[in-house]
């Protein structure tokens, strides 16, 4: 996902509420009813969910990690391991920016070897994102499988990278930004779609 | 634009906050099977090192090479330095072969500012002469954050040859910066002039400063800079400036013990209070490199460096 539609300071993440210029497409129930369904499909997808790890990707993508994994705990009554994946280091685009702060690893205590892993991101836009994870995972251990899931897929793919779980595919320009924002992180749930920000 | 990092003092409040939270999350790398990653790669780092180091160089050594820099290291000895080469041709030579990074040790205080000014990768001060050591100081604080949280009103107590030491005046900024209370204890002779000007306390009473500290780190007496006599005998130093035991039972129970190393057991410190579990002194090696990790990744990792002091 190009960081251009990712708001990384927290200030920026607040869309004005009454700006005509954002759309919400996905309000808080529609997110939720996503999660559900995404949760249901990697249950029927890994029969069941054993040895499923589910990683994050910082930031958003740790909070719905963490909302699907109580899902798929609800549902099959046993835990299930997550953790979260600051890619950040192993970036395309890291020297077409000043270095910045970096976000917290964090693995099971299981690990990852011979597990399958499922991602979850927020948006899948570029998939420059996903494919910094998935060399970030080659460091940490060789999973068994490696499957994807985003809450928003707007297209524009860069790479040859797709999505195993799609929360919505939502149709976007290039001159646009989706906004993911979530209660832990922002206040509350919801997708906005609107015009990119111009530079100040 | 922020390039170098020459002193304590080029760092504001939230460029350090921001180094010691890079070194939070780059510690864990040290854990791995695979301690590496791909931040640098194709980038040089240079090490420059006109005096005698172990722990220093070898500690760049390894942060360079973890975040997959090409390494080159400089010894004045054997080296043109020897033929009596000046500092600025060798900064050339550097330059022609397009260093990214240079990290300097120099015995001459203010060798790296001049470095700065020659060439245009980013200078990294390793310790000149008896000026500064902004890494050493940075992987103190990081080493007392982790054992005590926020330093925000931690009283620290530095104690020994003041004069001659770089980690103490490094220290003294960087800690004054992050909010913590720092005192100096020494002899009379072993401070420097202009101490007074430092954002610190001075003492020349340990026990008295000793019972209030949450940590006492022990400087060793630089023998080899001192062309006279500072203190009468090393005995009489040790009694009145060494942590020994006793001194140590006086402590808080959650203060810790550091040293910059190399020590010199016996002398500024005792054998059992260096290896005593609230001395930090080995943990000090090890989150030397994590640290440097973060200064080298925050100041060559992008496109421009997140960090440092402008030149």
């Amino acid at each position: 996902m190009n960081a251009a539609s990712r708001p990384v300071e927290p200030g920026s993440a607040r869309a004005p509420h009454g700006d005509q210029r954002h759309k919400a497409v996905l309000e808080a129930p529609d997110i939720r009813r996503a999660l559900t369904r995404i949760a249901h499909e990697i249950l029927e997808r890994t029969k069941g969910g054993e040895n499923v790890v589910l990683l994050g990707i910082q930031t958003r993508g740790v909070t719905l990690a963490r909302r699907l994994a109580e899902r798929l705990e609800e549902v099959e009554g046993r835990p299930v391991p997550r953790g979260s994946l600051d890619a950040t280091m192993y970036r395309d685009d890291l020297r077409m920016k000043p270095a910045r702060a970096l976000g917290r690893t964090e693995l099971p205590p299981g690990g990852i070897d011979d597990r399958i892993v499922v991602l979850v991101d927020d948006v899948l836009f570029s998939g420059r994102t996903v494919r910094a994870a998935l060399d970030a995972l080659n460091d940490l251990g060789r999973p068994r499988a490696v499957q994807l899931a985003v809450l928003i897929d707007r297209g524009h793919r860069e790479l040859p990278i797709r999505a195993d779980y799609v929360g919505k595919n939502l149709p976007t320009s290039k001159s646009e930004t989706v906004k993911v924002q979530l209660a832990e992180n922002d206040d509350r749930d919801v997708v906005l779609l609107g015009p990119k920000e111009v530079a100040p | 634009m922020k390039r170098h990092l020459i002193s304590a003092a080029d760092l504001t409040r939230d460029d350090a906050l921001l180094i010691l939270d890079t070194a939070e999350e780059l510690a864990q790398i040290s854990s791995r099977s695979i301690k590496k990653l791909p931040t640098l790669r194709g980038r040089t780092v240079v090490n420059l090192f006109f005096e005698d180091s172990t722990r220093t160089r070898i500690s760049f050594e390894a942060a360079a090479k973890r975040l997959s820099a090409d390494v080159i290291n400089f010894s004045a000895k054997g080296s043109s330095v020897s033929k009596g080469e000046s500092l600025k041709d060798t900064a050339l030579t550097l330059e022609a072969m397009g260093a990214d990074g240079v990290v300097i040790r120099h015995g001459a205080s203010g060798a790296p500012h001049r470095l700065a000014t020659w060439v245009h990768g980013s200078v990294v001060n390793a310790g000149d002469g008896t000026h500064e050591h902004p890494t050493q100081a940075l992987l103190d604080a990081f080493t007392m954050r982790r054992r005590l949280g926020d330093l925000e009103g931690r009283k620290i107590t530095i104690v020994g040859d003041v004069l001659h030491s770089r980690v103490a005046r490094s220290n003294v900024l960087l800690l004054h910066t992050l909010g913590a209370d720092v005192t100096l204890v020494a002899p009379p002779t072993l401070f420097p002039i202009a101490v007074d000007t430092w954002p610190c306390q001075i003492s020349y009473d340990l026990d008295a400063v000793l019972p209030k500290s949450d940590v006492v780190m022990m400087l060793r007496v630089q023998a080899e800079r001192m062309n006279a006599a500072y203190f009468p005998t090393a005995r009489e130093y040790s009694r009145r400036y060494g942590l020994d035991l006793a001194r140590f039972g006086r402590m808080q129970e959650h203060a810790i013990v550091m040293h910059p190393g190399p020590m010199v057991r016996g002398m500024e410190i005792a054998a059992e209070v260096a290896d005593s579990p609230r001395s930090t002194i080995v943990e000090q090696v090890a989150n030397g490199v994590t640290t440097r990790m973060a200064v080298l990744y925050l100041l060559l990792g992008g496109s421009e460096p997140a960090i440092g002091g402008d030149q």
